[in-house]
């Protein structure tokens, strides 16, 4: 068996996993802002209350395959883009102690401070997301031994910069799907009425970085022009957006979230088709690329990597379907909520 | 200041504030499946009073472990970028295990133990109460393996350039890109000569850490004569883990400084401040390393060493002194923290031998009586004392396994990642001191706020949820 492919792909589920699960909630996060009254917001915190720590796993688990699995890969890319990752963590942090403290008290002030704070990290951790990935797409430049050469003001190019925003849309308009299902009454009222500018933004964020991927980015695009079967992926996504707000429209809220979670993996299964067998590209050089066979752990460590994942992975899809099943249906706010 | 010592620096900042969390954790995790237990046995409606209480100051702390472990996951990557390279086909099966197998665990069942009172029956939600208490166990479990391999490795071996070298190279500056670790053995690196005991020693030692927070809390209400029974009860449960995990940190610590001597003798000696190579090793209740000229004062138990590694007082301890100055552990540094955990360990198990007695002769809430008063406002101050020796102990682990990273293999100054600055480093130093101390205050602040709000009333509590109570009807 190809170890380094498979691997490839394990890696590809858990990140994709993680741009689906936290997508939302980092989603709920860019959206609290625009719901005013406290009660609301505390609808919305409590949608994502039961979920959002494992959601977090993802990217937890992610970076531990990564790190297992393409050593070189998590070494540079985590080196590289020092200050921009420490960002990342830092957004984190200030998210998740925001969703922890803010209905600990009842004082205005402290609740808004919070709501700030949720927004502000949420929204920043989509975008710098978003800008790494554009700057793995876009190549960043490593030397002979796979380190990178470049600055952090070079990550900064328009490109990522374009990838950034689009993520940010994309987890907003995914995060407002989700809420949708989540909510009822005036709320949900609300929320349907800006779903389809959600959409519309997103839309037209995808569209500029496509243009801009194939003017710019063109190695990315390559095994679609060689294997024009895979332009399968491409209708597919485009059905699967254009199937929201049909749902939404049929009042099928689980249907348009299941539809948004769709789109979200078929971006992310693009993206991998087009990176593979890429991890990072270097450009300019791009001989000095990081790929999922120069850069990985010995066959052996893949081999029992991959008897972990057999064990654990059936166990752990089984009990967080478990999670999201209890907690379905709409929210209610109790005492025991945040 | 190198960007060694920042590097160095930030790693220790980052895990010893994260390493606040995760001890509360499975203590507390471990006494909420005790009170949950005793409800469903009893059907006592203080046990589940208990269990909520218990439960909201669980989620505050955990929340706050999540928070600070994410970090942790890719600060290898991002500040030890050759080390990463070096042992990534090693140590990182461990972090992704944890992931799989501790961290999913525990936050998919959280989410019941917290907000699932109402949702589930009572056997299923302690069930979930009995996965995150495991799930924390778990975490523990691959982050030990993960860095007892780096203490002692084993299942392993080195290659350079793709081919294997032998055990007795050293690793020369211009290797470093093209070396690696590479797995023979899974379970050699998973059962490496130190895991076991390590893991033994932490899992108690977390034990001990939420046993003190459930004391200090009943202590202090029945001190303030506030929620009488409450806080009895739970001081009970405080007590029993306290008594079990402060012995036990006896017994753990001492086979684990049997399996430093035997494998990281360099460390014993620098644990000991021992010197001279030689049997009849003294042991020092607490004592000053004169660096200088070579000696440790202080009181000794003649001989005591020798007696506690290997049972008779003519076994060989290797001194520093035939340690190669380079490769000698900073002394002074790891004999004060060392003595400061096992200080601190009898403390915890003199307070837990007193709480005992008064327990057992019937004191425990007798406040009136200056026998209890005294003990009830240390068992206020006690919550401190695991704190310390947790952190001592790592603090003596990981200082004394300098100067490696990966002890024999890798020093810690040839982990570093090549690109990252010193400027970069200082910048997010600053930051994590700037958010660590909020988060610090505020944590402090809302444990207050709670503790000062205490249980709901008896009354309150008895609103069970409605499925439940037809369950303890039937």
């Amino acid at each position: 068996m190809d170890y380094n492919l498979l691997w490839f792909g394990i890696v590809g589920v858990l990140f994709a996993g993680y741009a689906v699960l936290d997508g939302f909630d980092l989603g709920v996060g860019a959206l609290i802002l625009w719901v005013k009254d406290d009660g609301e917001r505390r609808v919305l915190y409590n949608a994502i209350g039961p979920v959002w720590d494992g959601n977090e796993v993802w990217l937890v688990t992610g970076g531990g395959a990564l790190f297992a699995a393409f050593p070189s890969v998590y070494a540079t890319v985590f080196s590289g883009f020092y200050l921009g990752f420490m960002l990342l963590l830092f957004a984190l942090i200030f998210r998740a102690v925001a969703i922890e403290f803010r209905s600990k008290e009842p004082w205005p002030w402290w609740r808004r401070w919070w709501d700030r704070g949720f927004f502000g990290g949420s929204t920043t951790a989509a975008f710098l997301i978003g800008v790494a990935m554009g700057n793995i797409a876009w190549g960043i430049p490593l030397d002979a031994r796979g380190e990178f050469a470049g600055t952090f003001l070079g990550l900064l190019r328009p490109y990522a910069l374009l990838m950034g925003v689009t993520t940010v849309s994309l987890f907003t308009m995914h995060g407002s799907i989700y809420l949708h299902m989540k909510t009822e009454g005036p709320l949900q009222a609300r929320l349907r009425r800006w779903i389809n500018p959600l959409i519309i933004a997103f839309i037209v964020c995808y569209a500029v970085v496509t243009l801009a991927t194939l003017l710019y980015v063109p190695h990315i695009t390559d095994v679609l022009r060689a294997q024009p079967v895979l332009f399968v992926f491409a209708i597919l996504l485009v059905l699967a957006i254009a199937n929201i707000p049909r749902e939404i429209h049929h009042g099928r809220d689980g249907r348009a979230f299941l539809s948004s979670c769709a789109t979200m993996l078929l971006l992310m299964a693009l993206f991998a088709l087009g990176m593979f067998p890429h991890m990072v590209f270097s450009n300019p050089e791009p001989w000095h690329s990081l790929t999922a066979y120069n850069s990985s752990s010995t066959p052996k460590t893949l081999h029992i990597m991959t008897v972990i994942a057999a064990i654990g992975v059936p166990i752990v899809l089984s009990y967080t379907a478990s999670v999201y099943y209890i907690f379905r249906g709409k929210v209610k706010v109790t005492k025991d909520s945040y | 200041m190198d960007v060694l010592m920042l590097a160095r620096l930030q790693f220790a900042f980052t895990i010893a504030f994260h390493y606040i969390f995760p001890p509360l954790s499975i203590g507390l995790g471990t006494i909420l499946v005790l009170m949950e237990g005793m409800w469903l046995k009893t059907r006592d409606p203080r046990y589940h009073n208990m269990a909520r209480f218990w439960t909201k100051m669980f989620g505050l702390i955990f929340g706050l472990g999540v928070a600070t472990g994410i970090v942790m996951e890719f600060e290898f990557g991002t500040n030890w970028a050759t080390y990463s390279r070096f042992v990534g086909d090693i140590f990182g099966s461990a972090l992704a295990a944890e992931g799989i197998f501790a961290f999913f665990l525990e936050s998919g069942f959280l989410a019941i133990l917290l907000f699932g009172w109402d949702k589930v029956g009572p056997k299923l939600h302690f069930f979930a109460t009995c996965m995150v208490a495991l799930g924390a166990h778990f975490s523990a479990v691959w982050i030990i393996v993960a860095n007892s391999w780096q203490q002692t490795p084993a299942g392993s071996h080195l290659e350079i350039n793709g081919g294997r070298v032998p055990l007795s190279h050293q690793l020369q500056p211009a290797e470093l890109g093209h070396a690696r670790m590479v797995i023979d053995d899974f379970w050699g690196v998973v059962f490496n000569p130190s895991s076991l005991d390590r893991l033994n020693h932490t899992l108690v030692a977390a034990w001990s850490a939420g046993a003190f927070l459930v004391i200090s809390v009943g202590a202090f209400y029945l001190l303030r004569k506030r929620h009488r029974e409450f806080a009895l009860s739970s001081l009970k449960f405080g007590l029993v883990l306290a008594f079990f995990s402060s012995l036990l940190s006896l017994t753990t610590g001492h086979s684990s400084a049997i399996g430093v001597a035997q494998n990281q003798p360099a460390k014993l000696a620098a644990m000991e401040g021992r010197w001279e190579t030689g049997p009849d090793a003294p042991l020092h209740p607490f004592g000053w390393v004169d660096l200088k000229n070579k000696r440790t004062f202080g009181p000794v138990i003649p001989g005591g060493l020798s007696l506690l590694v290997a049972g008779q007082r003519a076994h060989v301890i290797t001194g520093l002194n035939d340690v190669p100055p380079d490769l000698r552990p900073p002394v002074q540094a790891t004999f004060q923290l060392f003595h400061v955990m096992v200080g601190v360990g009898f403390a915890l198990i003199a307070l837990s031998f007193w709480g005992a007695l008064l327990w057992w002769r019937g004191v425990l809430a007798e406040t009136d009586r200056s026998a209890t008063r005294w003990f009830l406002r240390l068992g206020v101050f006690s919550v401190l004392l695991p704190q310390i020796a947790n952190q001592a102990g790592w603090f003596t682990a990981e200082i004394g396994r300098q100067p490696w990273i990966v002890w024999g293999y890798l020093r810690t100054s040839d982990g570093l990642s090549a690109v990252v600055k010193a400027n970069q480093v200082v910048a997010s130093l600053l930051g994590f001191g700037l958010i660590y101390l909020l988060l610090f205050v505020l944590f402090i602040f809302l444990l207050n706020r709670k503790i000062q709000h205490g249980p709901e009333s008896l009354e309150e509590s008895h609103e069970l949820p409605e499925s439940w109570l037809k369950q303890s009807r039937a």
